[in-house]
């Protein structure tokens, strides 16, 4: 049983204390502060004014901002989906692989997932150059070179390759809960493996599934080195917008505006996911 | 069971299109990961064409002063990071565990919130407490100097230790703390010697989470490092930034090689700590 804090206020302090100091003041007061700076002004090249004017989320309606927010939004959710169909096979086969081989694939998928950010980036840059490996295969059988790197194809390849780790964890953890004789049932009255999976796998692992692709959705929308690295001059996402407006144009407050935004999508994302998990726990509960 | 043949029904990884998927998954993450060690020991500067094998490149990133600044800079604030992010990690943890207290739902929502929030949100969060609220003074002898972008990591890795931590007293068995307190056991040696030993385990995860969270953080060290305080992401994102160069392929080699080298350690530990438990069950 969990204990009153009052029976044991030493204890509780003394536990709760450092963690909830730390947390307030090298957390919360920090996004505090850009948060009054989103209502403020520029007043000298140091000093910001809190006015509590809200023009700097009145610019962001500004169709140059809007297309950047829309084309994010559009980069994360295309690069979910093809992690979807690239790491959903590969979780299958991890599921039901035997054992040994099953820590062997998982290892497989997790080295990358470990491996520093930006060294798999600058790695994808090293390849996909125009004097890089794919250009000169290409070249030998009489291809290209092709524009591979800084545009917009290279940010979604990059995407994709720096998240997938992140999907096929999560789907790996949703699959191996099934109950694997509703599988076997399946396959025995005579469905194929397509529509087994379709009808019986997705259904039965869909809130797993559900918060993998959450999982991969809110760091790609908030990517600032792959589309920095690997993108070209339009391939701008919200996080490069938003490091320019804080360490070149020196503008906080529009820049705290455009963080906010950017974390008010990430929440209503979270939101969105947990509404839809609860909705069907209930339907489930009543059918 | 597996072993027969033809494959059991469930037994995908045994099913050709499969295998073909997972190895052209497996080609596309490791290729670019490969191809950087490789070259990073080829002779030729510019050409992709293999010219022969040197270890050049590693020399002159040895005799990188700034580079070297940075790696040690690195290991040092994930050193420190590590121990306060396992410590206050570990104490949130036990006190959500333990105890009832007002408004302990909207706290567990707020320490999950470093975990949620976007990376640059963070970043720029912290780019601006130092420089208006907490100036960190650019004097300091090191590795105080190293003080702000250590408290930054430090608050998005303690919350990730503290999920480890909490799922392995979930296992805890609560009469083993009262048994200890009736026997006369004062809170703080219950802590020490019941609970601490129950958390090792996910003590040792949550290290190396936290340590890993460090070494790879780029954005929002980007953004509270100053022009002396230089980690080696942010100083290999200076190097790389137009160029790819056989000395930036040589020095995330050995980065590469420090992940390996951690992640064997950690599997070790975490089987040794397995085979503990088990033996003593």
């Amino acid at each position: 049983m969990e204990q009153d804090w009052r029976q044991s206020r030493g204890s509780f302090l003394a536990s709760f204390g450092p963690p909830a100091f730390w947390l307030t003041l090298f957390f919360l007061v920090p996004l505090a502060i850009i948060w009054a700076y989103s209502f403020g002004r520029n007043i000298s090249m140091t000093e910001v004014a809190v006015t509590g004017t809200l023009s700097n989320y009145a610019r962001i309606a500004d169709p140059v901002y809007v297309s950047i927010f829309v084309k994010s939004i559009g980069y994360a959710a295309l690069t979910t989906l093809l992690c979807l169909i690239i790491g959903f096979p590969v979780a299958l086969a991890i599921t039901f692989a035997p054992s040994r081989a099953k820590a062997w694939l998982l290892l497989l998928i997790m080295l990358p997932f470990w491996t520093n950010l930006l060294v798999r980036t600058y790695a994808l840059m090293a390849v996909l150059r125009t004097e890089g490996y794919v250009n000169t295969v290409l070249g030998w059988i009489g291809i290209g070179p092709l524009p591979l790197l800084h545009n917009n194809f290279a940010v979604v390849l990059g995407l994709v390759y720096v998240n997938l780790p992140f999907l096929v964890l999560p789907l790996y953890a949703a699959l191996d809960r099934l109950d694997r004789s509703l599988l076997e049932a399946s396959l025995d009255l005579g469905a194929g493996h397509l529509r087994t999976i379709r009808e019986i796998v997705v259904p039965l692992a869909l809130p797993g599934i559900l918060s993998g692709l959450l999982i991969t959705f809110i760091p790609a929308l908030g990517s600032y080195l792959t589309p920095d690295l690997l993108g070209g001059p339009d391939s701008q996402m919200i996080a490069n917008v938003i490091e320019r407006n804080f360490k070149r144009a020196n503008d906080w407050p529009f820049g705290s505006a455009l963080s906010f935004i950017l974390m008010y999508l990430t929440f209503f994302a979270i939101a969105a996911q947990t509404l839809l998990a609860a909705r069907r726990r209930k339907a489930g509960g009543e059918g | 069971m597996s072993r027969t043949s033809p494959p059991a029904p469930l037994d995908y990884l045994r099913r050709w299109p499969l295998r073909a998927w997972v190895a052209a998954v497996a080609f596309f993450l490791y290729a670019p990961l490969v191809t950087l060690i490789l070259f990073s020991f080829n002779e030729s500067r510019r050409n992709i064409v293999w010219t022969g094998f040197t270890v050049d490149w590693y020399m002159q990133v040895f005799q990188d002063d700034g580079l070297i600044e940075a790696f040690v800079n690195s290991l040092t604030i994930a050193a420190i990071s590590t121990v306060l992010s396992v410590i206050l990690g570990a104490l949130v943890a036990v006190a959500v565990w333990r105890f009832r207290f007002p408004g302990k739902a909207a706290f567990e929502g707020l320490l999950a919130l470093p975990i949620v929030v976007p990376e640059i949100c963070m970043g720029v969060a912290m780019l601006v407490f130092f420089s208006r609220i907490m100036p960190w003074p650019a004097d300091l002898p090191w590795p105080l100097d190293l003080g702000a972008i250590t408290i930054a990591h430090v608050s998005f890795s303690f919350p990730f230790v503290a999920v480890i931590v909490r799922a392995r007293l979930l296992s805890f068995n609560r009469e083993l703390e009262e048994a200890a307190r009736d026997l006369g056991a004062s809170e703080w040696r219950v802590f020490l010697d019941v609970l601490v030993p129950h958390m090792r385990p996910a003590l040792v995860a949550g290290a190396l989470l936290a340590f890993t969270l460090s070494l790879d953080d780029f954005v929002i060290t980007f953004f509270t490092s100053g022009p002396d305080t230089v980690t080696f992401p942010v100083k290999v994102y200076s190097m790389v930034r137009f160029s790819v160069t056989p000395e930036v392929n040589a020095a995330s080699t050995l980065l590469i090689l420090i992940t390996v080298l951690l992640t064997a350690i950690g599997l070790k530990l975490q089987g040794k700590d397995i085979a503990r438990a088990e033996g003593g069950a």
